[in-house]
């Protein structure tokens, strides 16, 4: 008996290991798309991108940061509360390794928040649905995908910026506002402390020596020749895009080159740092937001993808980050003029076309060589 | 099928139940790791690429200085963390120094908290700002030596495990007779006591080495631009969202868990650690200088480790380190978007579901690859699979787990997104240092309580309950904390696969760091820590309760197969 038992159990086992383990899967569509719309009972409208409901309960992968999440769903549930809103937070590159893993099965009905840089590549693995949420026109061409219907749509946008210690630049002698472009940071008495992050690993790392080597000229060796210098002063380069601006907090170094609200975020916490906008122009990077492509798309998706560019939803971004993707921008401190006016005129094409060979050249000249022994 | 049951390989109940848990095993750790690794050979788009990738990442500038730095790093934890382990359990053990208790916790804290804040200290203590290095000293954390550092800390507690369970075993006749044969201490120690711990020696180098391998939480915290290989993983995957090559780099990782298992099956072979039933406890003997050189070793090394957990009390209840030193309780108010309180108990729960499955599965799989009436065949399946998981970075769990339980069409695909699949990847992740531990113990009991049971006719499952697990109780123990202590603090694996109903503590503390909040993180592990020291405080208690009869047990064992013996002759 016991035996008996123990092989039905083997089989079960077996025979679960091998349909895992088998290749192709069957189609599993069911009919239609909007099949489990009627359970999300409440008003429903009839729209292009499908039926909307106000109603339900939703998945949304974010890399926004924990605070603003909390912040920004308590808005949106004044105005929709009968939508539940699940949140997954994680950082950049987390985040989008777990959305590429899972692109075959989608867990998430919506992206919320992610670099356009990871939107570009779930696109290319053609893991969105266009979408072209209510009020999409008002968002600036240069700031969502260029796809008729767009795949992703940006929300606001973060940039280059040197956070800077005061209290350790006072010890190597230096004034915070000495320090005001890229060539101020070739400045002898920074050597050994400034930190960066390995574009290897981190988005911000890469949009910002993609924006030294388009500022310098592209097919120029300028680009490399002050990466070159910069290096000299380099302490170390680390793994995650914020992390220069809280080694910067901490006083573990005294430059990092990091992106804006990463250096606010900590001065406001009281960190004794101020944030600098380098004159030359930021490099940049959007925090989008997409809808997966799945067999059966969850109606209280699209409702919440329009509320996420809206009016009262962009308010909200800006408090954080003041360039937003709508033409009415708001004020910076740090800025004198139009922020938008500090990004650089990003070419995004020719950053994608050379990715490879940027960091392949970067690695070779700086990751191999970098520790002196 | 009656062909089937007829063949003599299955007659056997042993092999039966090998081949069961042989299959879970392989459906949680090989077919994740396939579904990720079968990557390796495919080019983004899906295509057949031959080994077209793993040319391109050789051919990778900075390779061949990755290698050799990890190559240093992973030599130098193995080394210095053996023998810190060896020592401090050999004071535990063979020594008559006070507070071996005391001891013991102080050894499991780098366990208690999760390795970001191992680096969180060190940075404390050692960074620019450091209490340490404001004294004058500078060691130059940021690179070789801060990953050195914090490897040693990671790996001491599982060499210092696995001695003070194999140390805990021997046989007090072998140094009796030395004794009375005139032998010094010195020749005592290298021809009883060493040959006794060889396989654990010998284990204990290669899993050290082995976590330093594979480790990137380490070097990405402390690593400045000291290049290891483990961070390529993290650069390809996370940096780069480039999942083949990532596969690429994990397959490679796989090779020092290959090379161990080679060993390991080289050496125990010759292994004649087994303690034969007629063994005696060790007296230990007076000795004031054994024990003064025991006290500043076992002293030294808990200090500083006592000193990991002083920074966060000095960091959770700080306003602003290092430029803000007032006192503060506002950091124990948890951002409610983290998970807050639930997310602790959240926590706790998947860690007692981790602790209480994975040392059932463990032990019972160790006990039939150890001492089972199975065929050889399996046996060493089985162990080739259970020194695996030690080599797998918690990302390549965690991404093979996305890519193996999320298709539509597996059976098991219920469990993604629930606790069940957290609870699966901890047991993987954490299975080899368990599973070395619970072999250890069982290859030290002796072989004549199966012999006799099996002459008397009594059921293999009745030894096992009733003698093997009994003897054995200090390891099950163990490795039940071990689960527990490892589920509470870890990140690298399930940080893919916990949901948004299900937050864990363990990731709340990263997004805390993450978001800069490094004084919330500390609060945070300091509630884990209190949680895993109270655990601990009732495994002590247990444990005490399961020694103090010990000795009784020691004779029960025997006792029992006699009682054995009555009951199937009184049945007769």
């Amino acid at each position: 008996m016991k035996r008996k038992i123990a092989m039905a159990l083997m089989a079960m086992l077996a025979a679960a290991a091998l349909a895992g383990c088998g290749g192709e899967k069957e189609d599993t569509k069911e009919n239609g798309s909007t099949a489990q719309a009627g359970d999300a009972a409440g008003t429903e409208e009839e729209d292009a991108g499908g039926q909307k409901a106000t109603s339900g309960e939703i998945t949304v992968y974010t890399a926004l940061e924990d605070e603003q999440v909390s912040e920004y769903l308590a808005k949106f549930n004044e105005t929709y509360p009968d939508i539940t809103v699940n949140v997954v937070r994680e950082s950049t590159g987390i985040i989008t390794a777990k959305l590429i893993a899972e692109k075959d099965n989608p867990q998430a009905d919506v992206i919320w928040g992610t670099a356009a840089s990871s939107m570009m590549v779930l696109d290319d693995m053609d893991a969105l649905e266009p979408y072209e949420p209510e009020g999409c026109d008002r968002i600036l061409p240069e700031f969502k995908s260029d796809k008729e219907i767009p795949t992703w749509v940006g929300i606001d946008a973060w940039e280059t910026a040197f956070v800077v210690n005061t209290q350790e630049l006072e010890k190597l002698g230096m004034e915070a506002d000495e320090i005001k472009t890229y060539e101020d940071l070739l400045d002898p008495r920074l050597q050994g402390q400034i930190v960066m992050s390995n574009p290897n690993s981190s988005g911000t790392g890469f949009l910002t020596v993609s924006a030294i080597l388009q500022l310098k000229g592209k097919d120029s060796e300028a680009g490399w020749d002050y990466l070159d210098q910069l290096h000299e002063n380099v302490a170390q380069y680390v793994h995650s895009g914020s992390k220069p601006a809280k080694m910067a907090a901490s006083g573990e170094c005294a430059v990092g080159i990091s992106f804006g609200y990463a250096g606010i975020s900590q001065r406001d916490k009281g960190a004794p740092v101020e944030v600098i906008f380098p004159e030359e122009g930021s490099g940049w990077d959007l925090e989008a937001n997409a809808l997966l492509k799945k067999d059966e798309i969850n109606p209280a998706a699209y409702t919440f993808l329009d509320w996420a560019i809206t009016d009262e939803a962009m308010d909200l971004y800006r408090v954080n980050y003041p360039i937003v993707t709508v033409e009415n921008t708001g004020s910076y401190e740090g800025y004198d003029s139009n922020p938008l006016d500090q990004l650089i005129d990003n070419d995004f094409s020719w950053a994608a076309e050379n990715r490879e060979s940027i960091l392949n050249q970067w690695m070779e000249n700086y990751d191999s060589k970098s520790e002196a022994e | 099928m009656k062909k089937f049951r007829d063949m003599k390989l299955y007659r056997n109940p042993a092999n039966v139940f090998m081949i069961c848990m042989t299959l879970v095993l392989v459906i949680i750790l090989i077919c994740p790791l396939a579904a990720l690794f079968s990557k390796a050979f495919l080019t983004a788009s899906g295509d057949f690429a031959g080994l077209e990738n793993y040319v391109k990442y050789f051919s990778t500038p900075a390779l061949s200085v990755s290698i050799k730095n990890t190559m240093v790093v992973s030599c130098a934890a193995a080394v210095l963390g053996t023998l810190l382990g060896f020592l401090y359990a050999y004071g535990l053990t063979r020594t008559k120094i006070k507070g071996k208790t005391f001891f013991r916790y102080v050894a499991m804290i780098p366990l208690f908290l999760p390795t970001v804040v191992h680096g969180l200290s060190l940075v404390y203590l050692f960074g620019k700002q450091g209490m340490i290095t404001g004294l004058g000293w500078d060691i130059g954390l940021y690179g070789r030596t801060g990953i050195i550092l914090s490897e040693i800390i990671y790996t001491f507690p599982q060499a210092f495990l696995m001695f003070s369970i194999a140390l805990n075993y021997a046989d007090g006749r072998l140094y009796e007779a030395a004794e009375t044969m005139g032998c010094g201490a010195l020749k005592k120690f290298t021809h009883i006591t060493l040959p006794s711990v060889k396989y654990t020696l010998i284990n204990s180098l290669f899993v050290c080495f082995t976590l330093a391998f594979t480790d990137f939480g380490a070097p990405k915290v402390l690593g400045g631009n000291y290049n290891v290989l483990a961070t390529d993983i993290y650069k390809q995957v996370a940096g780069q969202f480039n999942m083949n090559m990532g596969a690429v780099v994990g397959t490679l990782l796989l090779i020092p868990a290959v090379i161990s298992f080679g060993v390991d099956r080289v050496t125990s072979g010759k292994n004649s650690e087994g303690i034969s039933s007629k063994a005696q406890a060790l007296k230990i003997k007076e000795s004031k200088t054994r024990d003064g050189v025991f006290y500043l070793i076992c002293g030294g090394i808990s200090l500083c480790l006592l000193g990991l957990v002083a920074v966060l009390f000095v960091g959770a209840f700080t306003k602003y380190y290092p430029y803000d030193m007032g006192f503060t309780l506002e950091n124990f108010k948890f951002n409610p978007s983290t998970g807050g309180f639930q997310s602790f108990l959240n926590s706790i729960g998947m860690s007692l579901l981790t602790a209480v499955v994975g040392t059932v599965f463990v032990f019972v799989y160790a006990y039939f690859i150890e001492r089972g009436k199975c065929n050889r065949i399996f046996k060493n399946t089985g162990r080739m699979l259970s020194s695996l998981p030690l080599a797998l970075p918690g990302m390549v769990i965690g991404l093979g787990f996305i890519f193996f339980f999320n298709q539509k069409d597996n059976p098991l695909n219920f469990i993604y997104g629930t606790v069940i699949i957290l609870v699966l990847a901890n047991i993987v992740h954490f299975y080899s240092v368990p599973f070395v531990t619970a072999s250890g113990a069982l290859k030290k009991l002796d072989k004549e309580y199966e012999n006799v049971a099996d002459s008397l006719k009594i059921p293999a499952w009745k030894t096992f309950c009733q003698v093997v697990v009994p003897l054995s109780l200090p390891a099950v123990l163990e490795i039940f904390m071990y689960y527990f202590m490892n589920s509470m603090v870890t990140v690298s694996a399930v940080v893919f696969l916990y949901s948004a109903q299900f937050k864990i503590a363990s990731i709340a503390i990263t997004h805390m760091e993450e978001a800069g909040d490094i004084a919330q993180a500390a609060a945070m592990s300091l509630l884990i820590l209190l949680i895993n020291v109270a655990a601990r405080g009732l495994y002590e208690v247990c444990r005490r309760l399961s020694t103090r009869e010990r000795g009784a047990r020691e004779g029960a064992g025997k006792a029992r197969v006699h009682l054995f013996k009555g009951k199937v002759q009184g049945s007769l």
